[in-house]
């Protein structure tokens, strides 16, 4: 056990990265969980194939990318795709066992919004949209999300069904006739939640080590449910931890080295 | 069958003012050059398609080129949100801007579709989601084997694909490598097609059979220009420059500073210019 202090922020990558195993067949989503997935490849899951929607296959940056199509995802990657080959053979042909998304706005099924806050046709503000994670979100074998708790993140109901969860709970997939899970796993700054095998709400099942039921409530829009046991998030391994942090400092030096090309024209 | 032309007349002799245009490369080896000479001439009413308008797009609508952008993912990749898309959309600045908007898997099955000749793409998407009430481009159909429902969306079918792509040969055929995302489909959907490269090489002998190459029958123009796809990359010959990605995030996020930074680096600049933005950025041998 490693007595290091650690953030809430890498508290969130490692416990995120613990739930990846070797033999998955990772979709990696823009933004948070990409760091999640290499840290796994790093550490307990070096066969784990990480798949990004540029159409690298079984990738293995030493570097985390600053976008999903930085090149050398595709020097490292066993094969590189078209992107409709992507999306048709390895996407929607079922290869994919873990969907890997991030969240600007997540409500208590699962689903997610990166569309737009407020409405649609008149948007307060305008977000990137959805790229690959409406169908990531139900062509994935099952879906695992990750993001930072806040209140406006993680809230009542969201602005726009970007990505399909279980939309208003229950049996609503089924419904739509959708065959794989969706979101089975939330892993926030503070907690790991799981969705209730019935309602399928998000059910708060370990609290990451000193974090409280009420830190929780207070950084998420809607009441919060906890499981009657509540475990404790094991610490970062020292060994996760100076996976993480060399990670992400080889990544901050690679992207800021990469500047000099600009100053003609900035 | 392709011609070797320079870039001011391979952009004006196949971009019209009303043109539905695709400026396509997945984050790697978008035409940057393309569309700065495209915005030099002036082009209006445009439709824009694209997969992931990134800079180059915020460039066009903020210049008030486009009335119509049809895309599934619209942001700085990496960074966040494109400013000039979100003023023309959220503030109608300089000018209205329509959105058609898709999923990934909806865009390149439509590319797909157009590149086979068929009126629409058919595939296991959108189900649950948003996009399929606000799109009226988003229908459904019945497989008439099984009966399940799929998604449909009609088939994308430029007027006009630019690319970036590594290089040509002297018959103009061209090579792309790397990523090569949705580019061969964009120009075989596409009526007319302009590729810049970064260099003309005598023969593709020493390729493998299986490469992503375009045959010169497919391609209308190539324009020869060195550093193209900056700040984008190009695999072999020059790395992304990250940080200019970071500083477009401030100068779009102010209409004066982006005017001004659009007359200083485009307006007032030539395709040959491309060349010496990469010159740190080339890859090591």
């Amino acid at each position: 056990m490693s007595a290091t202090a650690f953030t809430p922020d890498e508290m969130m990558t490692i416990a995120a990265s613990r739930a990846l195993t070797n033999d998955d067949v990772c979709f990696v989503g823009i933004g948070a969980p990409s760091a999640a997935c290499n840290v796994a490849r790093l550490t307990h899951a070096p066969d784990i194939t990480l798949i990004y929607e540029s159409g690298t296959i079984g990738t293995a940056p030493d570097v985390l990318p600053l976008s999903i199509g930085d090149g050398e995802l595709c020097e490292t990657a066993v094969t590189t795709v078209s992107v409709p080959e992507m999306f048709r053979y390895w996407l929607q042909g079922g290869r994919v066992s873990i969907g890997f998304l991030g969240a600007a706005q997540l409500d208590k099924f699962g689903n997610i919004n990166t569309t737009v806050i407020g409405d649609y046709h008149h948007p307060k503000t305008r977000l990137p949209g959805g790229g690959g994670a409406p169908e990531i979100a139900t062509s994935s074998g099952e879906i695992f999300i990750t993001m930072k708790q806040t209140l406006r993140g993680m809230v009542e109901k969201i602005d726009f069904y970007t990505s399909f969860g279980h939309g208003d709970g229950g049996d609503h997939r089924e419904r739509l006739g959708i065959t794989t899970k969706g979101p089975t796993l939330l892993i926030t700054d503070l907690a790991i939640w799981r969705p209730d095998p019935v309602s399928k709400e998000f059910t708060v099942f370990s609290l990451h080590p000193g974090v409280s039921r009420e830190d929780v409530q207070k950084n998420c829009g809607w009441v919060v449910t906890f499981a009657s046991t509540l475990e404790v998030t094991p610490e970062p391994t020292a060994l996760e931890l100076k996976t993480l942090r060399d990670l992400k400092a080889r990544t901050q030096a690679a992207h800021e080295g990469a500047g000099k090309g600009v100053s003609s024209h900035g | 069958m392709a011609q070797f032309l320079p870039l001011q007349q391979a952009v004006a002799d196949n971009l019209n003012d009303g043109d539905t245009v695709a400026f396509e490369g997945f984050t790697h080896l978008i035409p940057h050059a393309a569309a700065h000479e495209a915005i030099r001439q002036g082009r209006r009413n445009l439709t824009l398609i694209r997969m992931t308008p990134d800079i180059v797009y915020d460039q066009m609508i903020g210049m008030g080129m486009a009335d119509k952008a049809v895309f599934s993912y619209a942001g700085n990749p990496g960074v966040g949100l494109l400013r000039r898309l979100r003023d023309a959309v959220e503030n109608s600045w300089p000018q209205p801007l329509a959105i058609e908007e898709h999923s990934h898997a909806a865009m390149a099955n439509a590319y797909e579709a157009g590149a086979s000749g068929l009126p629409l793409a058919v595939f296991r998407g959108y189900r649950g989601a948003g996009l399929a009430e606000v799109n009226p481009n988003i229908k459904s159909i019945l497989c008439p084997f099984t009966g399940e429902k799929l998604a449909a969306v009609p088939a994308l079918r430029p007027d006009v694909t630019f690319i970036h792509a590594q290089k040509a040969n002297k018959r103009g055929d061209v090579l792309v490598e790397g990523i090569i995302g949705i580019q061969k489909e964009a120009v075989l959907a596409a009526r007319r097609s302009v590729v810049t490269v970064e260099e003309v090489v005598d023969n593709f002998d020493d390729i493998h059979p299986n490469a992503c190459i375009l045959p010169r029958w497919t391609v209308t123009a190539i324009s020869v220009v060195p550093g193209g796809a900056h700040p984008s990359y190009a695999h072999g010959y020059y790395d992304r420059d990250n940080a200019a990605y970071l500083q477009w995030d401030e100068i779009a996020a102010d209409r004066d500073r982006f005017q001004a930074w659009m007359s200083d680096n485009v307006l007032n600049a030539r395709p040959d210019d491309f060349a010496d933005r990469v010159q740190n950025l080339r890859s090591k041998p």
